[in-house]
């Protein structure tokens, strides 16, 4: 690690403020950027902490949606969704370990937007909306491929709006060393379309496996996609842990558990 | 009824009250006063001429006090390599330079090429990044066949050849061996990795170097397996400093698995620099840094023929491995695919003819050497997978094939030059049977295919040589050590004892275990016994801990060294109850006449001892205190059978280890409790290496799985609760307390079982072109074997 100064500020404008500073960078759970601090391969000179911003930390209905802000850890979220929205509480529920859930934010995860990265795959699922300081992007033009987002410098994720859908699930296949998702495919059963976000797998980051979006909302069951062109492997990423066959071959298999599940 | 003290209790581990309540002593824990930082500047690329070293700018930063490079160290030894192999053709192993900091040339990622000493840990690792290192790449060698074929890229320029040495044990063997296959009925031929392994203790390494200017005396804080050996490699081989100016301690030490048995550059390098500087050296390494610096384990390719008869006999076994040194030789990396792995290749079977050709290469990467095992995992991953093979070739039950070949008659001679003095391998095939619950797998597998799995269930037998070992024997075999344990018993005026062991305790128990044996044998509580390890300045010099050698070798020096301190109590109780030495007994702690109901407690007796006022000076000298070395006449050699069931999803290939059980035959048992621990954490690094574990280079020397991230290890939930049994007992026949040893058996004897298993559940689902899956059996190779 190399120093660097902090500041706790108490409410967004603070935080907005204190950003301001050259080579300010906001800090939520630290789950992710601790780790690279600690490997010296960044070097912000000041962290602006958002985990004392109490108006970033709660889940709330909105009519249809369910609305996360942006400091909810994912602790909050697998005890506090679990009744609107259960896809999305088990979801959070499997992110790491207890202590990484109990510090680690949907802002964070969002803003960093890891391939990896399991809320994603519901953003995209449900056609969430991403919600900043300064306005809302429909999590289609968020994402823009592994660790790229709409965000702009200074700008930070509030909350994310999701329209809850009548049912869903995730399937997260595990990488076996960090337990991130392998392939992680979130399913989302809405009155009239169906959702379907794929995080892990991709070289372009999470996507949406269109295809089974549309056999499944003709018929939502495991069966519909026994003839549904599959994503390429060669869009997939190949690494120790998986070839991208492998990966591109985990995707309808993953999808067909999470329709079967899906409550 | 159980016992509840003494040998054979299931007595509660004292020392977990320090570990569990934070407490301990860890060498990370000292600090001393004036101490200074160290940070290494470490490699980044596998293989490289080392053209400049530029420390200008890192020497004026704030806190640094001195950057020591490899020009430094000009004059000062090597790391000594302790064990040299003969080869097949009578020469010595080839045995390169092994220099403290880089010298001239870098050969894996992680070599350290400076070391920056500063004020605070954050200084020395700000300027360490400032140190320029201008290193020319020069193309890396990772793969060991092709590091043999070729000369083009030497990791040693000066010895001509990436081959350390080429051995064949028994060479006289080989020809009766190829005959004997030529003749056979059939022949099974296997080609398998034995994968390359990350020791990962929680506690990485840390050594703190200190020097006393008035009395010239080093000291250093490590976390060794073996102070001694540290004290006497270091002292003699590296920086000439006698040992009796040198300190080694090794407190609580956080697990090593071996990889703390080995001397390494940076103990070293914390000792010369504390002398350097008159000042303390404190080094504490990072999780990173382990990854690339502890020495590794395993690391073999192998091909393995087994040939059999009409009758299913086995009549030769005939194995080619090629085992990876790394970029240097690390203090006992020799010996592990030689004489911990060739001696092993009869496993439980009779088969009259074996050869065993090893090929030790040098390669762009890490040290490897001892692992939990060591030599002996991959001795018996080979021979079980083999017969498992075989019997399924054959169309035989796996057990019943092993079961023809079992050695019954004892003791053995091996054609592999090793003699297994007791054991009953019928016993724990028998055992295994039963607490596997054999005859209710098919039910079970059912209940499997039923959730869309499929079930599989492996067995295999297992041998292991520990105890080791006996000095004369591996002095002929190339160690350059004595492999004898030490005891001290230190008896109190009041009758507490402690006792100075040899042996270091990291994990094993032995705060615990070692003082039931002497309760046992004096008859007083094991409260009233402690025991002492792990500092040259107060123990007797010992040989440490591996091997599963502790209770085998150093219990009984603590069984000789009590002899010897009851033989001399009971001289002074004869004297103080006016009887013959002949007629006392000592039974309860307590020192009787036979056949009277005269008696002298255990601590009159002692206090008499150091308070000689009644005492029979003329023959005996006061006080009591007694030295023992013991050295083994043999290794011991504890066996065993496991059985493992798994299921694999057949749509992803994910292997499950449902159900896991372990019948070992340690001889005696001092503490069950400890023995079913040892068991489980054995097991549960089997299944992380059978299904997890992977240490993997790029083919430029780049180390891939550097971080948890990458790098699996077992967790909770990937081993099933274990079955232990060790009921089946034949005691070794040459040591005192008849035991063998129990510290790798779960290690050694899981891998196959459970690839065993992978195996049986793939046939089961009609996946019968897959013969073999290489360790570890990962989700993406199980399905990609599945697709044939
Ligand atoms: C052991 C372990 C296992 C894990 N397993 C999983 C897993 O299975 N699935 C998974 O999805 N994740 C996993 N994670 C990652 C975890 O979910 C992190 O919490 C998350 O990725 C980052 O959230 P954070 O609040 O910790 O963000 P931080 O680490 O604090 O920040 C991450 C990045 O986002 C920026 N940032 C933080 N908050 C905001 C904001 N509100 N607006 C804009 N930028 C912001 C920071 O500047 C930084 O660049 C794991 C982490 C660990 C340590």
């Amino acid at each position: 690690m190399y120093a660097f100064e902090i500041e706790r500020p108490k409410s967004v404008d603070e935080a907005l403020a204190a950003l301001g500073a050259e080579e300010a960078q906001p800090i939520s759970g630290g789950q992710t950027l601790i780790p690279t601090l600690k490997q010296r391969l960044a070097m912000p000179s000041k962290l602006v902490s958002l985990s004392g911003i109490d108006e970033l930390r709660y889940l709330r209905r909105e009519g249809d949606a369910l609305m996360i802000g942006g400091g909810a850890t994912h602790g909050m979220v697998a005890r506090e969704a679990a009744t609107d929205f259960p896809g999305l509480a088990k979801l959070a529920g499997k992110i790491g370990d207890p202590a990484v859930r109990n510090r680690g934010t949907i802002g964070g995860s969002i803003a960093n937007n890891d391939p990896s990265a399991c809320y994603p795959s519901a953003a995209m699922a449900c056609g969430a909306t991403i919600v900043t300081n300064s306005r809302e992007i429909a999590a289609d033009e968020y994402f823009q491929g592994m660790f790229m987002t709409a965000l702009e410098e200074g700008e930070i994720v509030t909350g994310v709006r999701f329209p809850i859908p009548q049912a869903s699930a995730y399937m997260k296949f595990e990488q076996i060393a960090s337990r991130f998702p392998l392939v992680g495919v979130f399913v989302a059963r809405f009155a009239d379309r169906v959702g379907v976000g794929v995080t892990g797998a991709s070289n372009n980051g999470v996507l949406r496996w269109r295809e089974a979006e549309e056999a499944l909302a003709a018929n939502f069951s495991p069966d519909a996609l026994a003839d549904v062109t599959a994503p390429r492997a060669s869009d997939m990423i190949a690494d120790l842990h998986g070839t991208a066959e492998y990966r591109a071959h985990l995707i309808p298999v993953m999808t067909k558990r999470a329709v079967a599940a899906a409550e | 009824m159980p016992k509840d003290h003494g040998i054979g209790a299931s007595s509660k581990r004292r020392e977990d009250v320090r570990f569990l309540t934070g407490t301990g002593n860890y060498t990370d824990d000292i600090n001393v006063y004036g101490q200074a930082y160290v940070a290494f500047v470490r490699s980044d690329v596998a293989h490289g001429r080392i053209t400049g070293i530029d420390t200008a700018a890192a020497e004026a930063m704030p806190g640094v006090l001195k950057i020591f490079t490899g020009s430094d160290f000009e004059g000062v030894g090597g790391l000594p390599c302790g064990w040299q192999v003969t080869d097949r053709f009578g020469e010595v192993m080839k045995e390169p330079p092994h220099p403290v900091l880089a010298q001239g040339k870098v050969r894996h990622v992680g070599e350290m090429v400076a070391a920056v000493v500063a004020e605070s840990l954050q200084e020395a690792r700000d300027a360490a990044d400032a140190v320029m290192l201008d290193i020319e790449e020069l193309p890396a060698i990772v793969d060991m066949k092709k590091a043999v074929a070729s000369s083009e890229t030497l990791v040693h320029d000066e010895i001509g050849t990436n081959l350390c040495y080429d051995w064949g044990f028994v060479e006289d063997n080989r020809d009766a061996v190829n005959q004997a296959i030529k003749g056979a009925a059939h022949v099974t031929t296997l080609e398998l990795v034995n994968n390359r392994l990350v020791a990962n203790p929680m506690e990485p390494r840390v050594a703190v170097g200190d020097y006393n200017r008035a009395g010239d005396m080093s000291t250093l804080y490590t976390t060794s397996q073996n102070p001694h050996v540290i004290r006497l490699l270091m002292g003699a081989f590296v920086l000439g400093i006698p040992e009796h100016k040198l300190r080694v301690v090794a407190p609580d030490v956080g697990g090593g698995f071996g990889t703390k048995i080995f001397h390494y550059a940076e103990e070293a390098f914390c000792t010369f620099a504390a002398r350097a500087l008159k000042r303390p050296v404190k080094w504490t390494s990072t999780r990173s840094e382990a990854f690339m610096s502890d020495a590794h384990g395993r690391d073999h390719v192998t091909k393995i023929e087994l040939a059999l008869d009409e009758a299913n006999n086995f009549v030769a076994v005939r194995t080619e491995t090629y085992a990876n040194m790394g970029a240097y030789l690390s203090t006992f990396a020799p010996s592990v695919p030689t004489w911990l792995h060739g001696t092993l290749m009869a496993g439980n079977y009779k088969t009259p003819n074996i050869y065993v050709n090893v090929k030790a290469v040098f390669t762009n990467t890490v040290p490897v050497d001892a692992y939990r095992g060591a030599g002996r995992p991959e001795a018996t991953f080979q021979l079980e997978r083999v017969i498992d093979k075989a019997a399924r070739e054959l169309g035989v039950d796996p057990m019943a094939l092993r079961r023809q070949n079992f050695i019954t008659e004892f003791p053995y001679a091996t054609p592999v030059a090793v003699e297994y003095d007791t054991g009953d391998y019928h016993a724990t095939a028998d055992k295994i049977a039963e607490i596997a619950d054999f005859a209710g797998f098919e039910t079970r597998r059912k209940e499997s295919e039923a959730k869309g799995k499929l079930r599989g269930l492996g067995i295999n037998c297992y041998i292991e040589a520990c105890g080791i070992a006996p000095s004369n024997l591996v002095g002929q075999l190339g160690a350059r050590a004595g492999l004898y344990e030490s005891a001290t018993v230190r008896v109190n005026a009041t009758g507490s004892l402690s006792v100075m062991t040899g042996s270091h305790s990291h994990g094993q128990g032995h705060e615990t275990s070692f003082p039931q044996v002497v309760s046992e044998m004096i008859g007083i509580p094991e409260d009233q016994i402690e025991i002492v390890h792990g500092d040259t300045a107060n123990t007797p010099m010992g040989m440490g801990t591996y091997g599963s050698r502790s209770l085998a070798v150093g219990g009984s020096a603590i069984v000789r060294a009590t002899e010897k301190i009851i033989r001399k109590a009971t001289k002074i109780a004869a004297h103080l109850l006016e009887a013959s030495e002949a007629d006392i007994e000592l039974k309860n702690g307590a020192f009787s006449v036979a056949g009277t109901d005269k008696s002298v407690a255990w601590g009159d007796v002692t206090l008499a001892a150091y308070v000689p006022h009644n005492y029979p000076l003329e023959d005996i000298e006061p006080g009591l205190e007694e030295t023992a070395f013991y050295d083994p006449s043999n290794f011991t050699y504890p066996s065993g059978a496991y059985a493992c069931e798994v299921e694999v999803d057949p749509e992803t290939g994910q292997v499950t280890v449902e159900r896991f059980s372990a019948a070992d035959d340690f001889g005696n048992v001092i503490n069950p409790m400890i023995v079913e621990g040892q068991v489980h954490g054995g097991v549960a690094q089997g299944i992380g290496q059978a299904l997890l574990e992977n240490c993997v280079y790029d083919e430029t020397g780049q180390l891939l799985s550097a971080s948890y991230m990458d790098y699996a290890m077992p967790r909770a939930d990937n081993v099933p609760m274990v079955t232990v049994d060790h009921s089946c007992q034949t005691p070794c026949t040459h040591n005192p307390l008849g035991v063998k040893g129990c510290g790798e058996a779960g290690a050694i004897g899981s891998p196959p079982a459970v690839i065993n298993a992978v195996i049986d559940a793939l046939h089961s689902g009609g996946f019968t072109h897959v013969t073999h899956i290489d360790m570890p059996a990962t989700p993406n190779r199980v399905w990609a074997a599945m697709q044939g």
